[in-house]
């Protein structure tokens, strides 16, 4: 029951079934002490399950879970003193003031009388709610209920902090502001475990693993996976009659893939030779280029690849 | 796990008196209903509207329906002339009673034989009807003993002293006037209780089940245990309180009498809140918006009350009927509510009712926290 090592998450072949669906199919991956661990995937990948088996929310149906050094399965209490959780809920009440709130989960975290003044004034600086303290927590606005929902989770100065999609319908700057507060916390040595939408908000993690339908199915930095994940040349196409382009393109021998990105197309080509080849067939079919030139791969070209499994390749660490 | 219980305890008070709303719906609704009931509910009938309808014409027709007229129970409305006026008057709800002589009534009186009166009642208040029908008998009956000894005293004065009678006393104990508020509004804290501290509790769990908050506790460090204690804790308190409000409220207003030992009631309370908190809870466990909890509530409220013995006697209940109000804790509650206002009686009389409410309670409870556990996983 001690702590074992460094890694703060130590998963093996986790699997969790509800009926006869899998929600957690085999994972297994280990994270870093204060790294930023990013959790990505569509809707339902599975992202979701993994954090709440984690938290001791719900019980595995095999494998293993260590965090913090203990056994999610046989001590989920004492895990529960060792992790910070916060849903995408901002699970504040909202007819409590922002004080209330911290002295309340300051009290369910049991954080010594001696240290509460101390623990409740940091966690109102980080939030930026020093004056505040007696507003309504309904009446702030998401970025504000956001950051004090993270300073209640984090009251007890847990070594792990679990973060369920956190920025989900906040303002931009909101969430610049918060991810610079994730940023301070991993300096300082909390390891961060962060599931997100956001591609923007993948590249501030340390790693990523990638899920979907309940497998993990890539695991390393980000720049790991834009590289690995992309086998060939991918090349940025600006034309009129996006439909037929696309039509055409996959008729085309040579283009792996098509994937709109706004106005444009994201082509995966095995060779960017072949770039006046195709610019020749679509203007043959009518289609005016405005532009096309190779262009390096973003973690979403690397989430498409990797979701759809079209031009994928195996990035570095995949999981066995 | 004290400074736990506290905090918990300081914001479900915050949830429960900071709203406006909820203030109100907690001292409110008691009280209204306190009131309404005390007025309305009552099984007395009164001024039963009433058309007479006289073939005969005679003295003693004539004084018989003047028996009505002069009774509270009855107010006559209508003299007709015809039978097919009765129709309309009943249809429209114009009357409720139709007394018709035939005519021939006094001769077959003076007879000495059967002289038939009829009465068309509208049964659709069956009840109002089977009371009117009783006073009308009464009425009938007293007619016709005076006028037997009136007819006794004419023809045969020295029978007079012979004439077997009957005479009735009542004495109805702890409730001399038989005062229907005195049974309702006992009953109305034991109902208003329930739906108030069933619903409230119920409400919450859901509500934090609802906006997320009840996932955030569970990734504290706080127990199963300390969470059902502080989410049922408050309401017990609240549940008090409003047993000594309302019974203030009707003592004072309504004048009905409190004979026995506080004690006694705030124990039986504190039982029977036990069973009332244990369903809200298991509520609580099955629901997954307020909605729903709300409808369930309902649900549950309503046929405990009907089983309960507060409006209708469980002696006249079908007998598998009657087993079933055995599980219901109300029932018990009503008795030691009604024992303590009225008849002053103490636990040596109350105690099998105690005791059913502690076993009806802890039954609850348990299974509630059960299921509670279980939902969490």
């Amino acid at each position: 029951m001690t702590r074992s090592n460094g890694n703060s998450v130590e998963v093996e072949n986790l699997v969790k079934r509800f009926g006869d669906f899998t929600a957690v199919d085999r994972i297994s991956f280990q994270t870093r002490t204060g790294e930023v661990f990013g959790f990505l995937g569509p809707n339902g990948s599975g992202k979701s399950t993994t954090i709440r088996i984690l938290c001791g929310l719900l019980r595995p149906t095999s494998g293993r879970a260590i965090v913090a050094g203990y056994d999610v399965v046989q001590s989920p209490e004492l895990i529960r003193r060792n992790i910070g959780y916060m849903s995408q809920k901002f699970s504040l009440y909202a007819d409590l003031t922002v004080f209330e709130n911290l002295r309340f989960y300051a009290g369910m975290y049991g954080v010594p009388a001696a240290e509460l003044r101390g623990r409740i004034d940091w966690a109102l600086e980080m939030a930026g709610l020093r004056g505040r303290e007696s507003n309504l927590t309904g009446t702030l606005a998401g970025g504000w209920k956001q950051r004090l929902a993270l300073g209640c989770a984090v009251l007890h100065r847990p070594p792990i902090v679990f973060l369920d999609e956190p920025t989900s319908g906040v303002d931009p700057l909101s969430r610049r502001l918060f991810w610079e507060l994730i940023q301070r916390m991993s300096g300082d040595g909390v390891t961060i475990f962060v599931t997100t939408h956001y591609m923007d908000e993948a590249e501030y993690c340390n790693r990523l693993a990638l899920m979907n339908g309940g497998k993990l199915i890539a695991l390393g930095t980000p720049t790991e996976l834009k590289l690995g994940s992309i086998q060939g040349w991918l090349l940025l196409l600006e034309c009129d009659r996006l439909g037929e382009a696309i039509e055409r393109l996959r008729r085309f021998d040579g283009v792996r893939d098509v994937a709109v990105f706004g106005n444009a197309l994201h082509l995966v080509v095995s060779d960017a030779a072949a770039a006046p080849a195709i610019r020749a067939a679509l203007e043959a079919d009518a289609i005016s280029v405005t532009s096309l030139q190779p262009i390096r791969p973003s973690l979403e070209d690397a989430f498409v690849a990797l979701t759809t499994g079209r031009g994928a390749n195996c990035p570095s660490e995949l999981p066995s | 796990m004290i400074e736990r219980l506290r905090q918990i305890l300081v914001k479900e008070f915050i949830h429960l008196f900071r709203d406006k709303h909820a203030r109100f719906s907690l001292i409110v609704p008691p009280l209204l209903q306190m009131l309404i009931f005390g007025y309305a509910a009552t099984y007395e009938v009164n001024r039963v509207s009433t058309a007479v309808l006289d073939f005969d014409h005679s003295p003693e027709s004539r004084e018989f329906l003047e028996r009505f007229s002069a009774s509270s129970r009855f107010q006559v409305r209508y003299i007709l002339q015809n039978e097919s006026q009765i129709t309309s008057l009943l249809d429209h709800r114009r009357v409720v009673l139709v007394l018709q002589i035939q005519p021939g009534f006094a001769e077959l009186l003076r007879k000495g034989r059967t002289a038939p009166v009829q009465a068309v009642l509208d049964g659709t208040d069956s009840n109002t009807a089977l009371i009117a029908a009783g006073y009308i008998n009464q009425i009938a009956t007293r007619f016709a003993q005076d006028y037997q000894l009136q007819l006794a005293d004419r023809l045969r004065p020295a029978l007079m002293t012979f004439a077997p009678r009957i005479e009735l006393q009542e004495r109805p104990w702890y409730n001399a006037n038989l005062e229907g508020r005195w049974f309702f509004v006992p009953g109305v804290i034991g109902t208003v209780l329930l739906v108030t501290v069933i619903t409230l509790t119920a409400f919450a769990v859901v509500r934090e089940r609802e906006i997320g908050t009840l996932e955030q506790l569970m990734v504290t460090p706080i127990s199963p245990a300390e969470l059902i204690v502080g989410k049922t804790l408050p309401f017990l308190l609240v549940g008090l309180a409003t047993v000594i409000i309302t019974a203030i409220a009707g003592t004072l207003w309504f004048q009905v009498p409190f004979r026995g030992n506080v004690f006694v009631l705030l124990l039986g309370t504190t039982l029977f809140l036990s069973s009332a908190l244990g369903v809200g809870l298991l509520i609580s466990t099955i629901c997954w918006t307020q909605q729903q909890s709300f409808s369930l509530a309902f649900f549950y409220v309503t046929p405990a009350i009907m089983l309960s013995g507060f409006g209708y006697p469980i002696a006249s209940m079908p007998h598998a009927l009657q087993l079933i109000t055995y599980l219901d804790p109300l029932r018990f509650y009503l008795v030691v509510l009604r024992g303590t206002f009225i008849k002053g009686v103490g636990l040596g009389v109350l105690w099998p009712q105690m005791l059913a409410m502690t076993l009806l309670g802890s039954g609850a409870l348990t299974l509630a926290t059960l299921r509670f556990h279980k939902t969490l996983d």
